[in-house]
């Protein structure tokens, strides 16, 4: 029936295209012309506004990433000083045991400033000497401890030590204190300025890779901080996301997509699904504050809190991207197994789900990725936090990476600044890898119908 | 299947780790203090065999609500705040069964008006401030109050700078933004006879006026990212920018404080009481918690030593203006002892 009503339509609008085309068309009328002259403006306009926008969108991106870029590459190196170090054996071993517990609990601080003062001895003023001392990072003495105790016959030897600096001489190495500047106006006065010409003079600063930025957790001495306290909770935090999440969106949208009857009630779920994925982040973090610590009493700064509310978070994108998957996978694939006798729920475990599994990780992934780069719930469950210690497993507190590159650029100490660009490179390559992965997964697996 | 069961592994170790008891501190509290407090923490925790403490940042506000919120393991110890704590506040506490609370003075913030130093260093009186910054200001003959038509620093002395006013700083949430409408424009608004006499007759209003910032672009909150403000001061010369002193300090090189009443903020004129915008650092204790949680005194000795919080200590360098040394002395005694606090 409908078959034939369209028929009668078709063959209307061809007689009315071919009563016109019995006119003939002069080609090379001046009308023609100007339609064809403003037909190709038009796509040319069409063709640079388009350009224009890419051009747009990729200039942003070039500044931001420059001026990251250009601001955190530096934080991946990290001054160094050498310097004469004296292991005495009355400092470190007095009796001679050799003991490791002996050995450990020494005063390695007094060495590096014993070797400071005989590096410049005519420094003798209490301030000035407290000035000298910040040349070498309060973290240096934590290495030569290691250092001693790795190698044991050092003692009682003096040897030639590359030390850590402090977080200012650091920043003069790398040019970001001008020492041309009035001396009232920067953080180092002529002397420290001085004696870092006749360190340099020397050859004894030298820039080396900043191995502790990757292994450090959050410090509040710019040189010794690092990210990998951030980076452990941010794992931790993703794992419980996904655990939780994963299965029971994917659940969640094989049941709405291939089981649910269509009545009021799935059309109501559907609608608060699409509405959660619009709700403010903020609005899950008090959410999890009420019911995972007030309700649950679960422990405050945990990642396992965070991962339960993140989870809350993506579970609308992943039940969002898994129904379009599996709507996307072709009627007969199904027809086709029920009709050789499958179960409908084997028909959607061994059949459906597979077919839907790229798209359905593209959904995870980039959910994930969404909750990687979150702060706002976590500041409500107490993430946002000055952590030291790496956690051990997801109840111990610790705090995620967007966090931590929060609270860097929060911090007053200039050495900062280039931290903070720093893990916002870090983060932004967790970023691209994630979505690479993505990427791939549904090159690989993608099928055409 | 297998993801169902991790869930139920997870969660039965979610359930089982909150019963554990917390061995480390957990702090909460003001942002102002969590550069000092932190900076204790982690010499604390590299120093003594105690975990390293947590601190969140969450304002002086929030932190005191945590705080009060009750007595157990899952409510924090300590709470830092850059005002002191309010009757308000301790009452909730002691609804709550928090009856003994230790307050532990820190030492001194400056709250500095400063700008790029490739402008010139201006003076500036806080009666000029409030006309500068406040909603609503005397108009010229001091008869009536009219909203704010001053645009140039020039219109309100002749001595200023022909500069277009424009101050970035905190947002009413901020303890700095506190300090400075309480220490700055009410001080300033009630040497205006029209304001002070609105005390008698219409106090609603009068308080309204004193605390009233400007809206009209003159006044640019800059969200609590002192950082932030700092780098747009760089940018635009004109820009004034409020935040703590420890900021002023480390970016000494491009700023400069502004003088108040002639008296220019730094580290001596706010420790000896002679730079007008300085406030008290605080932090309290919760006294029930100590010795349930292991650490909380030594963590007090560390942070009342003089190597932290002397002349010369640690947090000296990070910006802290100490106290003298009788007064550290008082509050280090008081400290040690737990003495609660009585309002």
């Amino acid at each position: 029936m409908t078959d034939m009503a369209s028929l009668m339509e078709d063959r209307a609008a061809a007689k009315v295209i071919s009563d016109n085309l019995r006119k003939p068309v002069d080609w090379d009328s001046p009308k023609i012309a100007r339609n064809i002259k403003k037909r190709y403006a038009a796509e040319r306009r069409f063709k640079i506004y388009g350009l224009a926008a890419i051009f747009l969108a990729l200039t942003a991106l070039f500044v931001l990433a420059g001026s990251i870029g250009s601001k955190g590459y530096s934080a991946f190196y990290q001054t160094y000083v050498q310097l004469e170090v004296t292991f005495d054996k009355s400092v470190i071993d007095p009796d001679g045991t050799g003991d490791p517990e002996v050995i450990g609990r020494a005063n390695y601080d007094g060495l590096i400033k014993s070797a400071l003062r005989e590096r410049f001895p005519d420094v003798t003023a209490r301030r000035d000497k407290r000035n000298l001392y910040g040349i070498v990072s309060g973290g240096a003495s934590y290495d030569l401890r290691e250092r001693v105790l790795e190698n044991p016959s050092l003692i009682g030897q003096t040897r030639s030590v590359w030390l850590i600096s402090g977080d200012d001489f650091d920043m003069l190495n790398k040019g970001y204190i001008d020492p041309a500047v009035p001396e009232g106006d920067r953080r180092l006065n002529d002397q420290e300025v001085g004696w870092y010409n006749e360190l340099v003079a020397d050859g004894a600063v030298d820039k080396q890779f900043h191995a502790r930025f990757f292994t450090n957790g959050d410090s509040r001495e710019p040189e010794l901080a690092g990210i990998w306290g951030a980076a452990v909770g941010s794992f931790y935090t993703l794992i419980v996301t996904l655990a939780l999440s994963f299965p029971i969106g994917v659940l969640a949208a094989i049941y709405l997509e291939e089981f649910a009857p269509k009545n009021r009630f799935t059309q109501i779920v559907e609608v608060n699904i699409n509405n959660l994925a619009a709700v403010p982040s903020i609005v899950f973090g008090l959410l999890g504050l009420e019911v995972y610590l007030n309700v649950m009493h679960l422990p405050r700064s945990a990642p396992v809190v965070g991962g339960l509310t993140l989870a809350l978070m993506t579970l609308p994108t992943i039940i969002i991207a898994s129904r379009a998957a599996i709507k996307a996978v072709p009627p007969s694939i199904r027809q086709a197994a029920l009709g050789l006798g499958a179960s409908p729920v084997q028909t959607v475990t061994h059949h459906v789900l597979p077919l839907a599994m790229p798209g359905i990780l593209t959904g995870t992934i980039i959910g994930m990725a969404q909750a990687l780069g979150e702060t706002a719930p976590l500041l409500m469950i107490g993430m946002v936090a000055f952590i030291v210690d790496v956690p051990g497993s997801a109840l111990d507190p610790a705090t995620v990476l967007p966090v931590q590159i929060y609270l860097w650029a929060d911090s007053p100490e200039r050495a900062f600044v280039e931290k903070t660009s720093a893990a916002i490179m870090v983060l932004l390559a967790f970023l691209v890898l994630m979505n690479g992965l993505a990427v791939y997964l549904r090159k690989k697996f993608e099928r055409k119908w | 299947m297998k993801k169902t069961l991790a869930v139920a592994a997870l969660m039965s170790v979610a359930f089982a780790g909150a019963a554990e008891a917390r061995d480390q501190i957990r702090i909460v509290g003001s942002s102002t203090v969590f550069p000092f407090a932190t900076a204790v923490a982690e010499e604390f925790g590299k120093t003594t065999s105690f975990k390293t403490p947590v601190i969140e940042s969450t304002g002086s506000g929030g932190g005191l609500k945590l705080f009060c919120a009750g007595v157990g393991e899952q409510h924090p110890d300590i709470t830092n705040a850059s005002r002191r704590i309010k009757k308000s506040e301790v009452e909730k506490c002691a609804e709550n069964g928090i009856s003994e609370v230790t307050e532990v003075k820190v030492g001194y913030d400056g709250i500095v008006l400063s700008n790029s130093n490739a402008s010139e260093q201006i003076d500036l009186t806080k009666e000029q401030i409030f006309l500068a910054l406040a909603k609503t200001v005397p108009s010229k003959d001091g008869q009536s109050l009219i909203d704010n038509p001053y645009t140039t620093w020039s219109e309100i002395d002749p001595s200023l700078p022909d500069a277009k006013i424009e101050v970035l700083g905190p947002p009413p949430t901020s303890g700095t933004r506190d300090a400075f409408t309480e220490l700055v424009l009410e001080e300033a608004c009630e040497s205006f006879p029209v304001i002070a006499a609105l005390e008698e007759t219409n106090e609603d209003q009068f308080e309204a006026v004193c605390a009233g910032v400007r809206e009209d672009g003159g006044y640019v909150e800059a969200g609590e990212n002192d950082n932030l403000i700092v780098q747009k001061l760089e940018a635009n010369k004109d820009a004034f920018g409020i935040f703590g002193f420890s900021f002023l300090d480390q970016n000494g090189d491009k700023l400069q404080g502004s003088m108040i009443s002639g008296v220019a903020p730094t580290f001596e004129a706010i420790s000896d009481g002679s730079y007008p915008v300085s406030r008290s650092l605080f932090f309290y204790v919760k006294n029930a918690h100590v010795g349930t949680i292991p650490g909380i005194k030594e963590y007090l000795a560390e942070f009342t030593a003089d190597k932290a919080w002397g002349d010369e200590g640690y947090l000296a360098d990070r910006g802290l203006i100490p106290m003298d040394a009788a007064e550290r002395e008082a509050v280090r005694n008081a400290a040690m002892n737990l003495s609660p606090l009585s309002m």
